[in-house]
Order: structure tokens, then sequence, then C-alpha cells
């Protein structure tokens, strides 16, 4: 069986997951992680 | 010698960790001057269990992130964050527990002091495995997307109440260099370092509780094991079912039956024990490929 049909699952998720971050990148997620990322999250640290 | 390189080897997975660890958390200045990083690549979510309140932390936590998104009033639903989930969770599945995960390596070390009874597993581990998923659906799910405040903002809840890793790496580092930080000391904090102590304490006796039993992250990987491209196959030509591959197993995993258990974190030690060399994973093509070229 070749290495595409073994792992069809996998490529497939692989794609999805390509196409989400980019999704997120479009509705501009990322600017949350980033902004949660460089402060000191007081909640994670048990202050919060 | 010669003794060295051996003890080197039997390492390998643990010197891996070690550096990934350094690596991942290469701000080293920020466990000095109480600050965390506040570099670009924190865009980037890492693929293990890795607080970015870390002081050295250069990317972001999978888990902390999600919910950071969730709890957004103008979002219900990170694809980001999904999306690295899922990139992660193709290729390695629970490989990243057992090799990329800095909380791992803190048990795997845990679990090294010697005690005098160790524990195969906590009684009801059958019931209590399945602790790690109600808690990745309450806890970073639905609580930080439905418990909001008047300004419609939800909290980090696991992060907030349980995860002890951000206790361990974010808390203490900061705590230690920071100190108008120290002035806001109180209950929660209390409760997360009595969460970080009961799971050290148990770390020594059983092997990863906090893996086995409570991290979210683990659960979704757990759901990509049969999936991934990294897997384990049985030859069964080979096998004789002795299960000596379950006796080494440190979460006690039929490997022979289930290779791809949503418990095993690939940490190798079934195909090192083997006999018969019957356990291989998906590597093992790739080589084999490369040898018949």
């Amino acid at each position: 069986m070749s290495f595409f049909k073994r792992n069809r699952a996998s490529f497939i998720l692989l794609f999805i997951a390509i196409i989400f971050i980019f999704l997120g990148v479009w509705r501009e997620e990322f600017e949350v992680v980033f902004k949660k990322a460089v402060n000191i999250c007081l909640e994670c640290i048990g202050l919060g | 010698m010669a003794k060295f390189f051996e003890k080197l080897k039997n390492n390998t997975r643990h010197i891996f960790q070690f550096v990934y660890f350094c690596l991942s958390n290469g701000y080293a200045a920020g466990f000095f001057k109480g600050k965390i990083f506040r570099g670009k690549s924190k865009l980037i979510c890492l693929p293990g269990l890795n607080c970015y309140s870390c002081p050295g932390a250069l990317g972001s936590c999978p888990i902390g992130s999600f919910q950071a998104v969730l709890s957004d009033k103008n979002y219900k639903f990170s694809f980001y964050v999904a999306g690295f989930l899922i990139f992660f969770g193709a290729i390695f599945g629970r490989f990243v527990c057992g090799w990329l995960c800095p909380f791992g390596l803190v048990q795997d070390l845990l679990y090294k002091i010697p005690f005098f009874k160790k524990l195969k597993k906590l009684p009801g581990d059958k019931y209590l495995k399945w602790m790690k998923f109600a808690i990745l659906l309450i806890f970073v799910i639905i609580l930080p997307l439905f418990v909001l405040d008047i300004a419609g903002q939800g909290q980090p809840w696991f992060c907030k109440y349980i995860c002890p890793s951000g206790t361990l790496f974010g808390g203490i580092p900061l705590l230690a260099s920071y100190e108008e930080l120290r002035d806001s000391l109180g209950g929660l904090f209390v409760f997360k370092v009595a969460i970080l102590s009961a799971l050290v304490l148990l770390s020594i006796m059983v092997y990863r509780p906090f893996c086995r039993y409570l991290c979210p992250l683990g659960a979704v990987y757990s759901l990509f094991n049969p999936i991934a491209f990294y897997r384990y196959k049985i030859d069964e030509s080979k096998c004789t079912k002795c299960g000596v591959c379950q006796k080494k197993c440190n979460f006690d995993i039929a490997v022979f039956e289930n290779p791809n258990s949503l418990e095993c974190i690939r940490c190798g030690e079934c195909i090192k024990a083997c006999p018969h060399g019957a356990i291989c994973s998906t590597m093992n093509d790739f080589k084999k490929k490369k040898n018949d070229e």
C-alpha cells in the first residue's frame, strides 16, 4: 500500500489544520493569542 | 567511555526533552529579570503544555491560547489554535506528551526518585483516565465560553484553577524575581501550589499522574494516536504475545493488542523491551525505504 493511502487520514487532517490556521489568521484570532502571550497571565500564575 | 555512551543511549528521550525545553524556553534573561518574552514568536503555539507566562517561553501554550480566544467576547471558537492542535496531532499524536512537553519531563524525573512502593496505576484508573476528557470539555471549552462577566468576557478556567505547569514554570519563577507580584499573593496561589505539590508527590509513586488523568492537551492528542503519521505497528509474524511490552510499559498498556492506545505517550520502552523485535513505529517504514534505495 502506498504511503499516501496508509496515511490518508493524517493527510486530510493536515490539510484541515492548515485551512484552520489560515481561517484563524483571517479572523484575526492571532491578535488575541499574542496579546495574552506577551503579558503576564495572572490567572496562569495563580494571582488573577 | 563506552558505559557513558550506553547511558546516553538509554536516556535519549530525556536528553531530547531537556534540549527541547531549553530551546522552547530559551529567553534565559527573563528568569533573572522577572519578565516574560514579548517577541513575535509568541504568535506560534508550541506543541506541549508550555505556559506562556514562563519567563523563558518563546511560544504560546495551545491550551491557554484556546481558552483566551474562547473567553474573548468576539469569538466563539478558535480556528487558529485548533489548527495548531490538529497539525501537531496529525503528525505526532501523543508523541508530543512523551518527547516535547516540559511538565512531562518534570514528571519523568520525579518518577526516577526511589520510593518503597511504586504503583503501576491508581485505584479506579479505568474511570480516572476519562477525567482528562471531562476537564477538556468543562474547564477548557464550556466554562470559558459560557461563564462571562458583565463585559461579556470569560476566564481561562483550566489555567486559573488547575494547570500545575503554569504554577511551576510561570508563577514560581516570576514571583521569585518580581517583588511587586509577591504583594498580590493570595488564596488562589496557595490552592494552585497545593495542586502542584500533590502532583509532585504523586509523580514519585505513579508514572505521570497529570498526563494520565488531568491533562486536556493529552486528551486532545490521544484522539490522534491511532491515525497520526507517527504510529506503532505490530509484526504479527514475530509477536508471541508474551506480554513483556505490557510489563515494561509504565502506563500498563497491552501494546501487543493495542499499539495505538489513547494512553500511549510513545516513550518507546516497549520497542526496546520486545525480545522478538515485533514492535516498530511508522518511522521504520522511512528507514526501510531508504535502505532499499
